[in-house]
């Protein structure tokens, strides 16, 4: 069996491939990928938490973080393609209106 | 299986209440014609005002609902009401603004309401899932209406704020799978039951601790973004000024008070054994976000920016009275200062915005400080109140902000952080330059300001005024309710 550290090494790397990708990239469809990243290394931390405390929560805990994060993408993704309507370009760099 | 009891229900009746009423009024809203969408509004106001009412008449009563999910307190009657006042006032805002900006559809007020819910149910949180669902219930709506102009500056201050509050999120998350890595419990009675005990999990051995401390500075950062702290304010500026500006006065009202929330609940009641590596980290973000925010408003001639990084600088202050946390004796002065601050903030807040809206036209126009120029000679009342507004943000007498200033420094120096409450005290003299600009130029200058009249604007001005005012003169008795809202003891 695999051991439980390993899970949290590796969501820990998960976690800061995804905030190093938000800070990096600058298209917001790969920065939303990589909060999906981040959120989805916390899930694995917490599966990988539940089953060392043989404990439920960390597992709903999950559920609630993929539900939430659908409802997300759903407004996320429209304010992406209502951005692209009005601008034809979604590069973060070029949403340079407010500045000051 | 455990049925839901009557208790269960009680615990979140306010919140049932509103939740249901935009449920019904989502619905109801197709029925309304787009010539009468003021019914809307009214209908909102309307569930706000009978949520309001129950929340009242909750006063002093506590209970746990839910598996001890969620906490009905002092705390959290005082933040809900709070709140519920914010909503209204946030509607009072909007009913002319989005009619003059041609914004009035219905989803408006309903994702208020929704938003509204979010940080109803954050002030009520006793569990870490909790906070993670009720922060997406506010963030999502506001994430929205920050985007309701569908013009490009509009869209691009949701899609930031949308990105960058995503990314708290994930903060959270992470940081909640820590704490549970931890204590092996999310619910925070539980957490802080399982560190007095000092023991550490079989499993995670003495990196327990470790775990823990990461898993509260990641939730830190997180509730950081919410309240807009530095480092974690870029957004703030940005959004504030490109959101339509009824939507930006509810969401610096509104979003900043369940965040403060949240921070007070769960690092006072979850996380109390921690406060000798913490403090000296909220320490460090309260004074850089009292000096970043007072020193980069100065140089800010759009009166929404300028708003917007007064409103960073203000939740510094609230971050240092917050600073010693950890020390029993000081915590609920702190806590009551807090609140008592967050009081004063929303009635100067919301004040400042309705005048701002008065002068606002179409397209962005008149959002430049210069553009009130001439302000007092044409319209000495609106003049006035706005005087009042900038003098309370400064922290001058008598206002409401001088109070409240009073007492979060007196916790500061209550706590043994006088360093911090010299830093306060000197940025606040900083922030006087930017604020009374203002002041200047309405008195001062020569100019021919026009605004657009409205009722229900008038009306927020001059009672948010008169409160800033009158209720500087009896601090005693708002501070004494703030002082009543403890959390609940276990």
């Amino acid at each position: 069996m695999v051991p439980v550290d390993y899970y949290i090494i590796l969501s820990a790397i998960l976690f800061t491939i995804g905030a190093l990708g938000v800070l990096i990239r600058r298209n917001p469809l790969i920065i939303f990928m990589s909060i999906e990243l981040m959120l989805n290394a916390g899930n694995l931390a917490f599966v990988a938490f539940s089953s060392v405390h043989k404990s439920f929560d960390g597992q709903i805990f999950v559920f609630f973080v993929i539900a939430v994060a659908a409802a997300e993408v759903a407004v996320g993704l429209a304010l992406i393609v209502e951005i692209f309507k009005t601008k034809k370009n979604i590069n973060i760099d070029d949403m340079n209106s407010l500045k000051g | 299986m455990m049925q839901p009891e009557y208790k269960d229900y009680y615990t979140l009746l306010p919140l049932i209440i509103l939740i249901v009423w935009a449920c019904l009024l989502l619905l109801a809203d197709l029925f309304i014609p787009k010539s009468r969408k003021s019914l809307t509004a009214f209908l909102s106001a309307l569930g706000l005002a009978v949520t309001l009412g129950f929340t009242i008449s909750q006063i002093g009563r506590e209970s746990t609902g839910f598996n001890d999910m969620v906490v009905l307190d002092g705390f959290s009657t005082f933040v809900n009401v709070l709140l519920l006042v914010s909503g209204l006032l946030g509607i009072a805002l909007a009913y002319g603004y989005v009619k003059r900006m041609g914004l009035e559809r219905g989803e408006y007020y309903t994702l208020l309401l929704f938003s509204v819910s979010g940080m109803m149910l954050m002030a009520q949180a006793d569990d870490l899932i909790i906070v993670f669902l009720a922060l997406e219930l506010l963030s999502i709506p506001l994430y929205v209406l920050a985007a309701f102009k569908r013009k490009q500056e509009s869209e691009e201050a949701g899609i930031k704020y949308f990105l960058l509050g995503a990314f708290a999120t994930g903060f959270v998350v992470y940081g909640t799978a820590l704490v549970f890595g931890a204590t092996g419990t999310t619910s925070l009675s539980g957490i802080s039951a399982f560190v007095s005990n000092g023991t550490s999990s079989p499993s995670t051995g003495s990196g327990g601790t470790l775990l823990l401390t990461i898993g509260a500075a990641l939730l830190l950062v997180g509730f950081g973004f919410k309240v807009a702290a530095v480092p974690f304010h870029m957004w703030t500026p940005d959004v504030y000024q490109g959101a339509p500006t009824a939507v930006t006065a509810f969401m610096s009202s509104g979003a900043k008070i369940a965040g403060f929330a949240a921070l007070f609940r769960v690092f006072a009641t979850a996380f109390p054994a921690l406060s000798a590596d913490m403090a000296d980290v909220i320490w460090a973000l309260a004074a850089l976000t009292m000096i970043v925010g007072n020193v980069v408003a100065i140089s800010q001639s759009n009166i929404k920016r300028m708003l917007a990084y007064s409103s960073i600088a203000h939740a510094g202050y609230i971050l240092m009275a917050f600073v010693p946390y950890g020390n029993k004796d000081v915590m609920s002065i702190s806590i009551a200062a807090g609140l008592f601050y967050l009081v004063a903030y929303v009635i100067t807040n919301f004040g400042t915005w309705a005048v701002v809206i008065f002068l606002e036209k179409a397209e962005g126009k008149d959002l430049e400080i210069s553009d009130y120029a001439g302000l007092a000679k044409k319209y000495p009342a609106l003049a006035a109140a706005m005087a009042v507004f900038m003098l309370s943000f400064i922290g001058f007498p008598p206002t409401l902000g001088m109070v409240g200033k009073f007492y979060l420094f007196r916790a500061a120096i209550a706590g043994g952080y006088n360093g911090l409450a010299i830093i306060g005290v000197v940025t606040s003299l900083v922030s006087a330059y930017y604020y009374l600009r203002v002041v200047v130029n309405m008195y001062m200058r020569e100019g021919d300001p026009t605004i657009e009249r409205e009722p229900w604007l008038s009306f927020t001005t001059a009672i948010t005024a008169i409160a800033t005012v009158v209720l500087s003169f009896v601090p005693q008795w708002l501070f004494l309710l703030a002082s009543t809202a403890v959390f609940r003891q276990f």
